[in-house]
């Protein structure tokens, strides 16, 4: 009985050991974060992992509860997978944690551009990068005889004659819910459109200006031709449209795109059709009319170093460079992890990059200014009010909440 | 009841009230005074997988010392109340002497967060509620009058819009309005006009919002006043009809005077519900057209950036809407009472 025992006590010993190697861990991990395809795959990565308990809550709505489930002491979440938009909110809270003695320890499988530095800290770890860029029906463009569009005025050009033509009546798409999103279009134009959302080096705003008028018509002439409902349409909404074969061009997100035909139901032209190109220019600029992404993730501050150990050590396991073998885990992003080779899904990304977009900025008002412009601009696309009125009421609108917020 | 006898009556009561109640509220009252200290910013470098480049951050060291020597922030008494997020006064007097006419200063108020918020709660209280009564009232008077083996199914049926989760019954009717849903396409196909969208139309979002609020609350009313129907005195129903009163007759003079107090109840309850309206703005993705003051406060509270003395100040404003909302009612009431005493 007592051989049995240690016979079997044996056998756990080199069970746990060599689970170790996979990933072993011995203290809790939590992890919060967006919800699209790469971001699932790193949290059931993560979950792989053995010895603790490891919970993901992964929702659309992470950035509105990253933060609170951060602040207490000890922290819900022991990880948060950010953007390079919403570090700041966690920069500016202080709730994550320096991860340079983490890397040392256990962060050799790791690149050096993965790794966000600020003030000569780790911050996080990047494992994708990620842009807005042209997704579009080959078919369609084919039917009407013109080439892939490179700026938004040949998107438009060709948007009029696909509406012309009688092959769809709305055929531009556009993620231009009021809110998040509506801003973010606008980013991309004023960008692309050569405009800076900061008097240069300070928190003044500088969005009322030429570009910024400028972008406003530009998204106002897109919006002509697309679903009448378009303030209503976020990413999922409008690649719904897309998938229901109402929609041939938007500008769409690329980690949202590789997988946007592969879900049930869509038309087989659709699927045929589907193609992606880099994003667009706009009025005569040479800066795409977009921003440049990078997703990654970081360590709480309000955890025990036996929990930011666990929880370095999973997400690592999780963004390993074994787990490209899987040709779905390969085309779901531009992954930044050693030994990755771009698929065809990842050529607008990487299209977005060597056209010098410019990333999207890591400023810790930048997150007032986007709230303000998501309120203010949906009376200007619904026609209530000029370009300028609705320009100068986003920055009274910022100038008000930062000065609340100590920035001014 | 003496005095004593009350007052243990009430105490735990009051306690409670007390905690969970008064205190929040004067915390409340406390953030909306306060907002956080003077951001100390740093440039440093910063390194993505990009490029490296010089980015503007938060010293966290120095701002770290500020809030433990004063953990509040800084007061800066009702200036959150007054900024253009919220009451505007700046705002509103210069758009009172730059604006030529009254059209001209409503639309510079409507431009305002707090006006514009304001303008459709108005809108929506002031339609809502006494369609909500009214269409309480005839359920409630129609159900009393069919046959009793049939009344348990009907009222099932009626309340199930109170019973359903308003977030999820907001969201049920947006995809039928959608205007590639079964009551969007059936509008679109009626008026002639494939471009017809509910949800395009500030007008028509109202409209939609508004019916909401009505098929959401109408079962309430319907429960209150069936309940009260239940306790009308028969002798004086058969009273007025040996006197030769019409149907309408007795619903005016008996069946009315009886629910009064009901009606007030209702009346009360909707005014404080519909001040706080929220859910069908979410559910509809509305924000566009209709916002309201509980919507402020989830949208300062929702961004990257959270505002809590805004969202505090908001809150602030929202109770004293309620109280100015209610004392009109509140005071009939009390003068009810002391005409009976």
């Amino acid at each position: 009985m007592f051989v049995k025992k240690l016979a079997l006590a044996g056998v756990m010993t080199v069970l746990a050991g060599t689970s170790a190697m996979a990933c072993g861990i011995n203290a809790r991990v939590s992890v919060v974060g967006n919800e699209f395809p790469a971001i699932q795959t790193v949290g059931a990565g993560a979950q792989e992992c053995s010895g603790a308990e490891v919970t993901t809550n992964l929702t659309a709505d992470h950035q509105k509860i990253n933060v609170p489930g951060m602040q207490g002491n000890p922290a819900e979440y022991t990880s948060a997978i950010i953007a390079n938009s919403s570090i700041v909110a966690l920069m500016n809270e202080d709730v994550i944690r320096p991860l340079d003695d983490l890397v040392a320890k256990h962060g050799k499988n790791l690149k050096k551009n993965q790794l966000v530095t600020i003030n000569g800290k780790v911050m996080a770890v990047a494992f994708m990068a990620n842009a807005q860029h042209l997704v579009y029906r080959a078919d369609v463009l084919e039917e009407i005889g013109v080439e892939p569009p490179k700026t938004y005025e040949e998107m438009l050009a060709a948007a009029k004659m696909i509406r012309d033509k009688g092959i769809m009546p709305n055929p531009v798409g556009g993620a231009y819910k009021a809110g998040w999103n509506l801003a973010q279009e606008f980013n991309n134009m004023f960008l692309g459109m050569g405009g800076s959302h900061f008097k240069s080096g300070s928190a003044e705003p500088n969005v009322s200006t030429e570009a910024g008028v400028k972008a406003l018509n530009m998204m106002k002439a897109l919006s002509e031709y697309m679903n009448p409902d378009f303030l209503t349409h976020d990413s999922n909404a409008t690649n719904a449209e897309f998938r229901a074969g109402n929609v041939a061009i938007m500008n769409m997100w690329g980690s949202r795109a590789a997988t946007l035909v592969t879900a049930d139901g869509v038309p087989q032209e659709v699927v045929d059709g589907f193609a992606i190109a880099g994003p667009m220019t706009a009025g005569g600029g040479s800066t795409p009319a977009s921003t440049l992404w990078w997703d990654g993730w970081t360590v709480a501050k309000n955890v025990s170093d036996a929990e930011a150990e666990a929880t370095f050590v999973a997400m690592t396991h999780a963004i390993r460079p074994e787990i490209l073998a899987d040709g779905d885990v390969a085309t779901q992003a531009v992954w930044l992890i050693d030994g990755y080779k771009p698929t065809p899904a990842a050529v607008g990304v990487f299209a977005a990059a060597e056209a010098n977009t410019i990333p999207y900025p890591m400023l810790p008002y930048m997150g007032l200014l986007h709230t303000a412009l998501g309120n203010e601009l949906a009376d200007f696309m619904q026609g209530k009010e000029s370009a300028e009125q609705a320009l100068a009421d986003v920055e009274a609108a910022y100038v008000a909440a930062a000065k609340e917020k100590g920035f001014l | 009841m003496k005095h004593r006898t009350f007052f243990w009556f009430f105490m735990p009561t009051g306690l409670a009230m007390l905690l969970f109640i008064a205190l929040p509220i004067l915390s409340v009252v406390v953030q909306s005074m306060h907002t956080p200290h003077e951001a100390v910013l740093l440039t440093v470098e910063t390194c993505t997988p990009f490029k490296c480049t010089e980015e503007t951050t938060i010293d966290q060291d120095a701002t770290a010392a500020i809030r433990a020597a004063e953990p509040l922030g800084r007061f800066v008494g009702l200036d959150i109340y007054l900024d253009r997020a919220h009451l505007a006064i700046g705002e509103v007097g210069s758009a009172w002497t730059n604006a030529a006419g009254w059209s001209e200063f409503f639309s510079a108020l409507s431009n305002l967060p707090f006006y514009r918020a304001m303008s459709f709660t108005l809108v929506f209280i002031f339609t809502v509620t006494p369609m909500v009564i009214l269409l309480g009232l005839l359920i409630a008077l129609s159900v009393n009058s069919i046959y009793a083996q049939l009344r348990g199914v009907v009222i099932f049926f009626s309340l199930l819009p109170f019973v359903i989760t308003p977030l999820i019954g907001a969201l049920v009717l947006y995809w039928m309005i959608d205007s590639r849903g079964i009551l969007g396409n059936l509008l679109q196909w009626m008026a002639g006009d494939p471009s017809l969208s509910l949800k395009a139309s500030t007008g028509l979002m109202w409209v939609s919002l508004i019916i909401y609020g009505i098929w959401h609350a109408a079962p309430f009313a319907f429960v209150i006043f069936y309940a009260g129907l239940q306790t009308l005195p028969k002798d004086q129903m058969e009273a007025a009809q040996i006197d030769g009163a019409s149907r309408l007759q007795r619903v005016r003079y008996v069946i009315l005077p009886h629910l009064m107090p009901l009606v007030t109840f209702v009346t009360l309850i909707q005014l404080m519900d519909n001040f706080r309206v929220f859910e069908p703005i979410i559910g509809f993705n509305a924000e566009a057209h209709a916002t309201s003051l509980s919507w402020a406060i989830f949208n300062d509270l929702g961004g990257e950036t959270r505002q809590f003395s805004s969202a505090a100040a908001t809150s602030v404003i929202t109770i004293i809407g309620v109280a100015i909302l209610l004392t009109p009612v509140l005071i009939r009431t009390w003068r009810d009472f002391r005409g009976k005493v």
